[in-house]
């Protein structure tokens, strides 16, 4: 299975964001956007999550337009997976994930038995099954954004795309959701995330998109795209490499 | 899983308490005191459908006088308090009453352009009712007619600038008002009364207050999520835009009903919910049964004591922010840590 993003021109009603862009993401591996800000990332995240239009090209996810997928449909086949947030009311974490089940029941249905097992699987497969009957609102950052990988999971979607699931974590807890992005992928789950750092990606990620205002600077193997030339170029800025056991990290400045 | 459940119970149960002892407050005191004895005989006989053996002023009391005034309070309270947990979730908003997309204010436009007309009691409540049917209509048109990436931002916006427009046309109305017959009566109605509720009364209530009700608890987990921000709530499979529609549609039926019935009644449909969330939690499946049982019975408390604490009647509106305001405060005080 795959979805595809095919000569897309991307934007808002009054904006164009960006245009040409070409992306494709399979099931069973992880690829990572990255781009400075404004680049245009979460737009093209948007658009592949259907809550954007394209203003051109087409989305397809396996031989499907997305544009005649119901909201519905397409959210038992892609979870997303936001930036962590504050909530207004103070759900239970069991509540949160299970909201992930809202495109399997019915317009008036409440969660099943079914439901619930498939809740508590993806709570307990994130390790935070004992935070089930915690308010989602008295959790910290980290185990939040356990919570929302688990309502994903909770989802059974094929593809995962996630927005900055690093951005607000501490560094351990980095470590552990890049673990996780692997897992989901080893599990068969085609995952998108977009990230600031292109250390993550390197660690993380089969493939990189680099989006540099609104067009794809280069995309490919993350041994290929991730180089010295190419961040300086997307970036605009000066970074350092680092070379040690065969393996490679770069340093902003 | 269990726990919660669990937990849960208390809560219903002190909402429940708060109902009963509503109830039999209410029917016993007043100006004409009834034994809790007679009210039971009575209300065993009329269920029972035999003559009880007491005296007819008291059994006249409790089902003519107090009965109809007592069911619509109840009404009425349940209703504010619905409304206002729907579009507190809705808008992602604690601090959102029924009325803020209009509901009250096309409500009392309508109203006082009936007694303006000298119209009777039964059109004066059809114009309230239509009224706040087409200020909501207006504001939800104008407001997605308006592109933002914000639509709940700009319906809230909408809803206080028609509100406040509305208002104005209250203001000209009362202007032109005959200042002896019919002024006392727009600012009575605008202050909110049940005193002159009747049998007559409890149907047009009932029947949009039931309808708008059963609507939303229909769509009780769909309204979990639709708390969510916008775009999640769509990536979760929920087509946000018809189902606010029908949310909406459904709150604003029961406000108007309210409204039409009580006049303007504040304060309830914002302060009510936060009781009940503290009892039950955020989740709607529980929240607005105990919404509805606990704004009933809230409102029934602050009506007894609307017609027993002075020697002339209160108006409803005024013992409401009274007692509102500073409970509010309170709420922003020690609550609010669990909203954000």
């Amino acid at each position: 299975m795959q979805l595809e993003g095919r000569d897309l021109s991307i934007g808002y009603p009054d904006r164009l964001v960006g245009s040409g862009i070409d992306v494709a993401l399979n099931t069973g591996e992880v690829l990572a956007l990255l781009g400075p800000n404004g680049s245009g990332k979460t737009t093209l995240l948007k658009t592949l999550l259907g809550l954007l239009a394209p203003k051109a090209g087409h989305v397809r996810l396996g031989a499907r337009d997305f544009a005649k997928l119901s909201d519905r449909e397409r959210a038992r086949a892609i979870a997303y997976v936001p930036q962590t947030h504050q909530a207004t009311f103070a759900f239970s974490v069991e509540t949160v994930v299970l909201m992930g089940r809202t495109a399997h029941g019915s317009l008036f249905s409440r969660p099943s038995a079914h439901d619930r097992a498939v809740a508590a699987s993806a709570m307990a497969r994130f390790g935070i099954a004992a935070l089930a009957n915690r308010p989602y609102t008295m959790i910290s950052g980290g185990e939040r954004q356990l919570v929302l990988l688990a309502r994903a999971l909770a989802q059974e979607p094929q593809f995962v795309v996630l927005d900055e699931p690093t951005a607000s974590l501490d560094f351990g807890n980095q470590g552990k959701v890049m673990n996780e992005i692997r897992a989901l992928a080893a599990a068969g789950h085609g995952v998108l995330f977009t990230t600031h750092d292109p250390n993550h990606a390197l660690r993380a990620a089969d493939r990189a998109c680099l989006l540099r205002a609104g067009e794809t600077l280069a995309a490919g193997p993350v041994g290929e795209v991730l180089t010295k030339p190419l961040l300086e170029s997307l970036y605009g800025a000066p970074v350092e490499t680092l070379t040690a056991d065969g393996r490679t990290a770069f340093l902003p400045g | 899983m269990d726990a919660t459940r669990r937990s849960a119970l208390p809560g219903f149960a002190i909402a429940l308490g708060v109902l009963i002892a509503g109830l039999l407050v209410a029917f016993t005191v007043g100006r004409y005191p009834v034994g809790l004895g007679d009210l039971f005989h009575v209300l065993m006989a009329k269920l029972a459908g035999t003559q009880a053996h007491v005296p007819a002023n008291v059994e006249s009391v409790i089902l003519q006088v107090r009965g109809p005034r007592v069911l619509a309070a109840v009404m009425v309270g349940a209703a504010l308090t619905v409304a206002g947990t729907a579009f507190q979730g809705l808008f992602r908003n604690p601090l959102v009453s029924p009325d803020i997309l209009g509901a009250s204010s096309g409500a009392a436009l309508g109203a006082v352009i009936g007694i303006f007309f000298s119209l009777g009691v039964v059109f004066i409540q059809a114009f309230a009712f239509v009224g706040g049917l087409i200020a909501v209509a207006a504001v939800y048109m104008v407001g997605s007619a308006v592109r933002s990436r914000d639509p709940i931002l700009v319906l809230v916006l909408t809803g206080i600038v028609i509100g406040a427009l509305l208002g104005a046309g209250v203001g000209l109305v009362k202007y032109l008002a005959d200042p002896y017959n019919q002024l006392p009566a727009m600012t009575f109605w605008l202050l909110g009364s049940l005193s002159s509720t009747t049998v007559a009364d409890l149907v047009p209530l009932f029947g949009p207050v039931a309808i708008g009700t059963a609507v939303l608890i229909a769509l009780r987990w769909r309204m979990n999520v639709m708390s969510l921000p916008e775009e999640e709530a769509r990536s979760l499979g929920v087509a946000t835009g018809p189902l606010r529609i029908v949310i909406v549609a459904a709150a604003t039926l029961v406000t108007s009903a309210s409204v039409a019935t009580a006049g303007i009644v504040g304060w309830v449909g914002l302060v009510v919910p936060h009781m009940a969330r503290a009892l039950v939690g955020p989740d709607f499946a529980r929240l607005l049964p105990a919404s509805a049982i606990l704004g009933g019975g809230f409102l029934l408390l602050i009506d007894t004591l609307a017609r027993t604490v002075a020697p002339v009647e209160v108006p409803l509106g005024i013992l409401t922010a009274v007692i509102g305001t500073p409970f509010f405060i309170w709420l922003l005080a020690s609550v609010s840590k669990t909203w954000s």
